[in-house]
């Protein structure tokens, strides 16, 4: 019987980490995820588990020994957000070329400047390149279960990849929401033990690990990382078919609500998802074909599945939580065009940009939003790209 | 246990599904067989009449070049001489110079 309980997402994936017990989690405190290496020292400190809490002296640090204690053959964890994020810069990009099965909780958070401590998508969407898979979850229990299945997809043998499982700061990180708690040996059956075949510790064998490949090498090591990357969209799927069976939840590579017969559709990511879900269903109340398709796995793109999905619809808007400055529309924006276009979609797409730095993102917004498809739809509009929703003016 | 990896194998013309995930390698020793050697702009050079065999230069080799059996110094190992001229500088007979190119 699974536990029913209340909880963040903070809460939500500290309880995880309980659960799952890892070998290692080097961490710095970084609001809005400062909770979750906060939660997992009293874990610790309780007895209730025998994780090695590494306290570093900054994120540059706290990836580098994350990814030294992974190489060394443990299973090791760290959690972030924004700047913080982005101080490991430098360390993401060698954790995915060595290889190195890391889970990273990602709470999102604008980046710094102007200093903002709320909720938009720029510290991951920054990280988009960096050779990491990302699965962005709506709610606490999708970051609950998000991060249960993140090791089994990381460490999947046709993987060895860096994971980042997102969740919305604030937004589900720290409100309290209903959740259902999967027993802790059923998760821990469901993730296993982490036994890789060669690490830094092992004896028996040394390795050596990221080593020099200048242009000889260099291209061919990013042909495998990509390799990698496509095996993980059938990983993830692989996984979450067997999660559905311990849960009774099904996810894939991204959800889709009232999509089958949708004339009008909003393309979104994380939290704002569940605020648009309301207005579809007002909308379907009124007789107005609207669905929503909210991208669950951001890396590996599923630009052609996510394409297929769409080939009914009349008008896309496709929603963006942080800016690129390539002042020609957002990461989503440009992605998801890109594989409409090959896909040779005749539906209007339209990229907005919402709750930028925490700035609310409401239903009567995504009302507005789909008031504007259907004008578009209606050719009573042209496509407004690149609006910012809720701008003062 | 698992296979050491045999290095000789991975070369400029390896195929990228020859190449080891994140570029590891398994089994140790394996700087020996990577040619360093030809990075060097200075080659050292051995005078064997003034050199009187007493091991100053051995030891302040960063790259182990100047191998030694049976309380003698040999010749330089170039394949992994690097030519930064340490030797040189802590000679003090005058045995080792310098010459400009590989």
């Amino acid at each position: 019987m699974s536990i029913r309980e209340r909880m963040s997402g903070n809460e939500a994936v500290a309880h995880a980490i309980k659960q799952i017990n890892p070998d290692v989690m080097a961490a710095f405190p970084i609001t809005p995820s400062t909770e979750i290496p906060q939660m997992v020292s009293t874990f610790i400190a309780n007895g209730d588990i025998d994780t090695e809490f590494i306290p570093v002296e900054s994120e540059h640090s706290s990836m580098s020994a994350t990814m030294g204690a992974c190489a060394a053959g443990a299973r090791a964890i760290t959690a972030t957000s924004s700047c913080g994020l982005a101080f490991m810069w430098e360390v993401l990009y060698v954790a995915a070329s060595d290889r190195l099965p890391i889970v990273m909780a990602v709470v999102n958070r604008a980046l710094t400047g102007p200093i903002n401590i709320n909720c938009d998508h720029s510290d991951s969407m920054g990280a988009r390149d960096s050779g990491w898979i990302q699965i962005y979850a709506e709610n606490n229990q999708e970051a609950y279960d998000n991060y249960i299945q993140s090791f089994r997809i990381a460490e999947h043998p046709d993987v060895r990849l860096p994971f980042m499982a997102c969740q919305d700061g604030f937004i589900t990180s720290h409100a309290v929401e209903n959740i259902e708690l999967i027993e802790t040996d059923k998760v821990k059956e469901f993730v296993g033990d982490y036994n890789p075949e060669h690490f830094l510790l092992d004896a028996e064998m040394p390795m050596a690990i990221g080593p020099y490949a200048n242009s000889p090498f260099y291209m061919e090591t990013k042909m495998n990382q990509r390799l990698a990357m496509k095996n993980a969209k059938k990983v993830i799927l692989e996984v979450a078919a067997e999660f559905e069976k311990i849960s009774g939840r099904k996810y894939g590579l991204f959800e889709e609500y009232m999509l089958d017969d949708a004339d009008y559709v909003i393309v979104i990511m994380g939290s704002a998802a569940g605020t648009t879900k309301d207005a579809v269903d007002h909308l379907r109340e009124q007789g107005v074909k609207a669905g929503l398709l909210k991208i669950r796995v951001f890396r590996p793109f599923p630009g052609e599945e996510i394409a297929a999905a769409l080939s009914n619809a009349k008008a896309i808007a496709i929603m963006d939580r942080a800016e690129s400055f390539s002042a020609c529309g957002g990461p989503v924006g440009s992605e998801l065009k890109a594989a409409l276009f090959d896909a040779k979609s005749t539906a209007s797409t339209v990229n907005y940009f919402y709750g930028i730095g925490g700035r609310d993102y409401t239903v009567t917004e995504a009302l507005n939003v789909y008031q504007d498809l259907i004008d578009i739809a209606d050719g009573k509009a042209k496509p407004e790209q690149f609006k910012y929703i809720g701008l003062r003016k | 246990m698992s296979q050491a990896t045999d290095i000789t194998k991975i070369n400029e013309q390896s195929p990228y599904y020859d190449i080891t995930p994140g570029n590891q390698i398994y089994g140790g020793g394996g700087s020996r067989k990577f040619n360093t050697g030809e990075w060097r702009t200075q080659t050292p050079v051995i005078d064997w009449d003034k050199c009187t065999q007493c091991l100053l230069c051995t030891p302040v080799c960063p790259d182990s070049s100047i191998p030694v059996k049976d309380g003698k110094r040999e010749d330089f190992d170039y394949d992994h001489c690097k030519g930064c001229g340490i030797c040189e500088r802590v000679c003090s007979f005058g045995a080792i110079t310098m010459k400009e190119g590989l």
